[in-house]
């Protein structure tokens, strides 16, 4: 244990005897990680803000103006029958119009009305989530008499839940290329380590040292540098959440939303510091036993 | 030297052999026979000169014995292993059993004197407080305590060399090998660093030192390998 403290110390020591190399090294691991991470705070936030809002598949049944009570009631039997159908909840017009005016500041325009332009409606959630089957649903209430008309009212939602899926795609894709791209990133900080080290390797081999001794301080300088460069990254994404959410603020109030950016949770933050460190430590030791593996002492 | 001759009793016959050579040669690609058909065996406690010309094959003959290069036949047993059935995962325990002193010093010069011979300890992971005692015992044998601090850079030619052996004695080994020790050093130094080598031998160290200064040797009396263009004169 004491020797792997003595070894992150000498690490450290020569991480600041290189400031200026160290900084741009960091920088250049923040940046790459930020692109990502960057990616998936803002998913993670965009879920968040339509999460509330219901998914789950829903037909609108809009019945004609002249519907009489007896048609409602028939419709009504309809759907009760329906296997299809898990709930449904009537809308009567006058009630509809009464949410309309309240809810969406579209007082004004409705209190100018002569007469209630809604019609009475129902919503159905049903069981099933298959677009076909439910368009079929759909396509049959439709055809019932005293139904003006029928819609699927959840497609917008589901049709922002597919992008959301598209994006999270994206942002693995770019988080495994980026993944790759430090790995070689830190093999090549690490194989110019290695060269201006060659001195104290093969004195070290020299006089004893087995290949375990000569990869840790390396590991060690993959690790340590993958770590610092996460944090570098954390503090970009902070960063620019900070600087986001006043324009976000502002955007928000226009829809009477308090909606802010999330920052990473800490275990979040953990395992973004903990996957780099792995990262550094794994293109570390790639370069260092492709050097082990190809050198030999050379014979004076 | 009744204690050594004990001590090599009680470890067993195999270990009156420190080093022992059978029929190695060593060729280059290219075709260059730098040893041909060596056999000799140096028991334990010996100190030994390996001398010839420059390019007789004094340094392949060092390299080989302690495995940073490997004979193209024949074979080589040191302190009861054979070399060229070890595992590569082993020679680095193999070499712990030697001190290397080069005629290079091959000191690293980003460290202090102290970390310097700090370094062998620091490979076999000994402990640090015992570790400090050892080197400060070591730097004191060769006449540096005091210089702890310095950085190699800051000795002279002399100093630098006489770092290489507190390095090279500061784990103990069985065997000294040093390769031209001398070689850079004035006459009066070079005595001062042989009497050096004498006195470890006579605590029961294995020393072999490869020279091509006949004057050195003739003024100590030790066995003398002498080698020509590859091959062992008898």
């Amino acid at each position: 244990m004491n020797r792997h403290w003595r070894t992150i110390n000498t690490v450290l020591r020569r991480f600041a005897a290189t400031p200026l190399a160290t900084l741009l090294t960091l920088c250049v691991i923040g940046i790459a990680l930020s692109l990502p991470a960057g990616l998936y705070l803002l998913l993670s936030n965009l879920n968040q803000a339509v999460g509330g809002l219901d998914a789950e598949p829903q037909i609108s049944l809009f019945l004609k103006l002249d519907a009489s009570k007896n048609v409602i009631r028939q419709i009504e039997t309809r759907l009760k029958a329906n296997p299809g159908v898990k709930s449904y909840r009537f809308i009567e017009r006058e009630q509809a119009l009464k949410e309309l005016s309240a809810s969406s500041g579209l007082a004004d325009v409705t209190a100018g009305l002569t007469h209630n332009p809604l019609p009475d409606a129902y919503v159905i959630n049903t069981f099933e989530n298959d677009p076909t089957l439910l368009e079929k649903l759909r396509a049959e209430a439709a055809s019932w008499p005293g139904v003006e008309t029928a819609e699927l009212d959840s497609s917008w939602a589901r049709r922002l839940d597919a992008l959301l899926g598209l994006g999270r795609k994206i942002t693995l894709i770019v988080a495994i290329l980026l993944s790759f791209g430090l790995i070689a990133g830190t093999g090549n900080t690490i194989r110019l380590q290695i060269l201006t080290r060659q001195e104290e390797i093969e004195v070290s081999k020299l006089i004893g040292a087995t290949d375990r001794f000569i990869r840790l301080p390396f590991l060690y300088h993959g690790a340590l540098q993958g770590l610092l460069g996460a944090l570098a990254g954390w503090a970009i994404i902070s960063a620019s959440a900070y600087i986001l959410n006043g324009n976000i603020a502002q955007l928000a109030s226009f829809y009477s939303s308090t909606f802010q950016l999330e920052l990473l949770d800490p275990a979040e933050t953990t395992a973004l510091l903990a996957f780099s460190a792995l990262l550094g430590w794994v293109g570390a030791y790639l370069a260092v036993g492709h050097f082990l593996r190809h050198f030999h002492l050379s014979h004076r | 030297m009744a204690v050594l001759r004990d001590l090599r009793v009680l470890r067993g016959y195999k270990f009156l052999k420190m080093i022992s050579l059978s029929q190695v040669c060593k060729r280059y690609p290219g075709g260059l026979e730098a040893l041909k058909d060596i056999t000799f065996t140096i028991e334990t406690g010996e100190m030994v000169f390996v001398t010839g010309h420059s390019g007789a094959g004094k340094s392949t003959l060092l390299n080989l014995i302690a495995a940073i290069e490997s004979p193209s036949s024949g074979s080589i047993i040191v302190n009861g292993q054979n070399l060229s059935q070890l595992r590569p995962a082993a020679i680095p325990f193999l070499r712990r059993n030697f001190g290397l002193i080069f005629q290079d010093h091959r000191l690293l010069y980003d460290r202090s004197v102290f970390d310097n011979v700090m370094l062998p300890l620091e490979i076999t992971g000994f402990d640090q407080g015992e570790a400090a005692k050892r080197v400060r015992a070591a730097l004191d044998k060769v006449g540096l305590l005091g210089r702890e601090k310095t950085m190699p850079i800051a000795l002279s030619g002399g100093e630098q060399q006489r770092l290489c052996i507190a390095r090279a004695i500061v784990h103990r080994p069985a065997i000294l090998l040093a390769d031209e020790p001398t070689g850079n050093l004035d006459s009066a130094y070079a005595s001062e660093i042989l009497e050096m080598f004498k006195s470890f031998n006579q605590v029961g160290v294995t020393v072999l030192i490869s020279t091509h200064d006949e004057r050195l040797i003739e003024r100590f009396s030790a066995r003398t390998l002498r080698l020509q263009h590859g091959e062992l004169l008898t």
